[in-house]
């Protein structure tokens, strides 16, 4: 306000004066711009409109979700305004997001990583939520959706099976034979490199780092169990147990097959290897199949569980991330995000969903599956057998301990693997700082 | 103003002209303060608790002991400083020179002398993520126009530039000094244009050879621009963080890619942040700078006053 007076006062010299000032009046404008709008109820009060924070940024996602909530927004006659941020960007800025005025219902993933957030009090509880859907769901899928507190925080959508993946035709024409046990799965890694192709597709390059993820924990589930690989990641078990050290020895076996150069390729790229037959497996999720243009292609596209290591754990740990919803700890609409949430909850949901990205798995029991692919059709007897499902490394444990120790820690020693211990010292003179008693 | 000044001197200053000259500098002040005094302070402060980033009341006390942990077990903590320290030679001793010796070639009135200036200089019009998009065609394992070159060359291997832990800081140097050059060049280039030709005439009358001239004569006469470019390269190098960044595909420090700056957004940005452990990094990064800055400040102004 002082700006506008400063023109009289100052007459001589009106000119730059004026325009100093002019500048100095619009960066203080620019100072106070963000308190102001951070003071004013946007959109959001609409009694009319849910807003939806979504993660979905790729393509395929985007559309299944916008599918999922016009049907909803026609359902209902409310209004879903969706605010979609790049996937590792809605991660990574997830604390603050939640902390500042995040979207009423928002994308996430079950687990520890939910429940995390749940015991932050950043997000609200769902029992009533539940007491419409929860028929719905299993009970294994039930007790991945409640926090510590034993109250409901998540509504699932999807899940999808890590598994080790192949293309039939390469398998026939090469006379390969799917492993059973670790010695013949390195018997035919080795058989494979021998052939001239790279026994397993590897990318972790750039942000992909957490692909290796995947080998580690099937190779602690096979060795160790469910129950150690979890005591393990809640940070209970020191990573210089004996057992963690047999893990490392086991990938080491494992190591001369990957794919050379790993470091600087994208998953996406390491998937393409499979797909142009170059390379002979590939230890990935589901979500592979979101490479796939070619139907073609998708229909030669199979997998088998990671082999058996030891006897006692047999293969009857899967890993199936879950992904889906959780409400805002203040949301603008509550009501409107309830129904929001029944609707994600609900089996019309799914098969939406699933119809647009068919390299998922509904977790609602009763949604349609008649339109399965063959692939997602064996994922789900997959999952349906298991007597074990852990999420993913990054979901079953603290994030950050994973992303800040042990991702750095272990694909350092992918680059050099000979001394897995020193790697696991690193990693367990971190622990105490994530995980307090 | 006292009261002794003399009655018959008009005041030099109105009442409109202090309430500009308040106004403009109380502004940019309090922004100062509040935007870059308040936060590091905030950061010293922060650098002795261990908080979450979410409930004040969590704030806890524990002194000294994220530094001790820094210090002494903190895996990535000194291959960072390396980095860093790395980082900084590097640029100094080969763009900046680099970015020198072009300057003084191209000022030599040499045919096409716009087009290579463009030419060089292109890359710093470029954002910063740009530039990592670019390097990181050129680095592809698979599909990479380094990689092409060389296996056409006939070794057949590939080369892990950006995964390969002994590799990757390496390539990120040359894809940093890259933007670098041009950056140095056309400081150089602006105070090659403002020197005096008469002072190279008499050098070249006195007999001096172009080595000569140009390390007796104006290399010394043209301080001011060297000094700017001494900043410059100091301060990009302590702030090196976005082509690390993008080149290691945005997920903060990578084996053989650690820095100072790196850790420090690794720790406080995230899903369970450590605001406290970053803070005290973050303390650690601006002592660094501190030191060099000041250094570098005694020195210059300590010879401008004799």
């Amino acid at each position: 306000m002082t700006q506008q007076s400063r023109h009289h006062l100052a007459a001589r010299g009106p000119g730059r004066r004026g325009v100093v000032g002019g500048l100095f009046g619009l960066g203080a404008a620019a100072l106070g711009a963000p308190v102001l709008s951070a003071c004013g109820s946007g959109a959001g009060a609409d009694p009319k409109t849910v807003t939806f924070g979504s993660n979905g940024a790729d393509a395929t996602p985007k559309k299944a979700y916008a599918a999922v909530t016009e049907a909803f927004a026609k359902d209902s006659g409310l209004k879903v305004k969706t605010n979609t941020v790049d996937h590792d960007t809605f991660q990574k800025s997830i604390s603050t997001y939640l902390q500042g005025t995040p979207d009423d219902v928002f994308t996430w993933f079950a687990g520890y990583r939910m429940q995390y957030f749940a015991k932050k009090q950043l997000c609200s509880p769902l029992d009533d939520v539940w007491d419409k859907i929860g028929a719905g769901f299993s009970d294994a899928t039930k007790q991945l959706s409640r926090g510590e507190d034993g109250k409901y925080y998540f509504v699932p959508l999807y899940n999808y099976p890590w598994a080790v993946f192949y293309r039939k035709s390469l398998f026939k024409e090469r006379g390969y034979q799917v492993p059973q046990k670790w010695g013949e799965f390195i018997a035919l890694a080795k058989r494979m490199k021998k052939d001239g192709l790279a026994p397993i597709a590897s990318g972790y390059g750039g942000g992909d780092s957490w692909s290796i993820l995947g080998a580690f924990d099937y190779l602690d589930l096979r060795a160790n169990g469910y129950d150690f690989h979890m005591s393990l990641m809640r940070g209970k078990v020191s990573w210089t147990d004996k057992r963690t050290v047999a893990v490392l020895d086991l990938w080491r076996e494992l190591t001369p097959y990957y794919q050379p150069s790993a470091g600087g390729r994208s998953w996406q790229d390491a998937a393409q290897s499979l797909l142009d037959k170059k390379s002979g497996m590939a230890v990935i999720g589901l979500f592979l199949g979101q490479q796939i243009t070619d139907e073609k292609i998708r229909a030669d596209i199979d997998f088998f569980p990671f082999p058996e290591i030891d006897a006692t754990h047999g293969q009857d740990a899967v890993e199936a991330p879950t992904d889906g919803f959780m409400l805002s700890r203040r949301p603008k609409n509550e009501d409107g995000a309830k129904k929001l949430l029944e609707f994600l909850g609900g089996a019309q949901a799914e098969e939406l969903y699933m119809g647009v990205d068919p390299s998922n798995l509904a977790v609602n029991e009763q949604a349609k599956t008649d339109s399965y692919n063959a692939l997602q059709k064996k994922s789900a007897d997959l999952i349906a057998s298991a007597k074990h499902i852990s999420q993913f490394a990054d979901r079953d444990s603290d994030p950050g301990f994973i992303s800040t120790v042990v991702l750095p820690g272990l694909t350092e020693w992918l680059g050099h693997p000979d001394d897995g211990s020193g790697t696991l010292k690193k990693i367990e003179s971190q622990r105490s700082r994530f995980f307090t008693a | 103003m006292s009261s002794a000044t003399p009655r018959t001197r008009p005041r030099r200053l109105g009442p409109g002209d202090r309430i500009f000259l308040t106004v403009i500098i109380g502004i940019p002040l309090a922004a100062l303060l509040f935007f870059v005094w308040l936060p590091a302070l905030a950061s010293l402060g922060l650098s002795f608790t261990t908080w979450d980033g979410i409930e004040l009341a969590d704030i806890h006390w524990i002194g000294l002991d994220n530094y001790k942990e820094i210090f002494t077990n903190y895996p990535p903590f000194w291959p960072a400083v390396r980095h860093n320290v790395i980082w900084l030679l590097f640029t100094a001793l080969l763009p900046t020179p680099f970015g020198i010796f072009l300057a003084y070639q191209l000022d030599r009135k040499i045919r096409f002398t716009r087009i290579y200036q463009t030419a060089i200089f292109l890359p710093m019009v470029l954002s910063l993520a740009v530039v990592g998009f670019i390097w990181e065609i050129i680095y592809n394992p698979d599909t990479g126009l380094l990689n092409g070159i060389l296996n056409a060359a006939g070794s057949g291997h590939h080369i892990d530039w950006l995964g390969n832990p002994d590799l990757n800081l390496w390539a990120v140097l040359i894809a940093s000094g890259w933007r670098h050059t041009g950056y140095i060049m056309i400081l150089y280039l602006a105070g090659l244009k403002g020197f005096d030709p008469a002072l190279k005439e008499a050098a070249a009358l006195d007999g001096a050879n172009g080595r000569q001239t140009f390390l007796r004569v104006v290399f010394p006469a043209l301080k001011p621009v060297n000094i700017i470019i001494l900043v410059v390269t100091v301060m990009e190098s302590l702030r090196a963080f976005d082509i690390v960044y993008v080149l290691g595909g945005g997920v903060g420090s990578k084996p053989g890619m650690e820095l100072l700056s790196l850790l420090i957004t690794d720790n406080i940005i995230g899903e369970s942040s450590h605001i406290g452990y970053g803070s005290a990094l973050a303390v650690v990064l601006l002592l660094v700078s501190l030191a060099a800055i000041g250094t570098f400040l005694v020195q210059t102004f300590r010879k401008e006053d004799q």
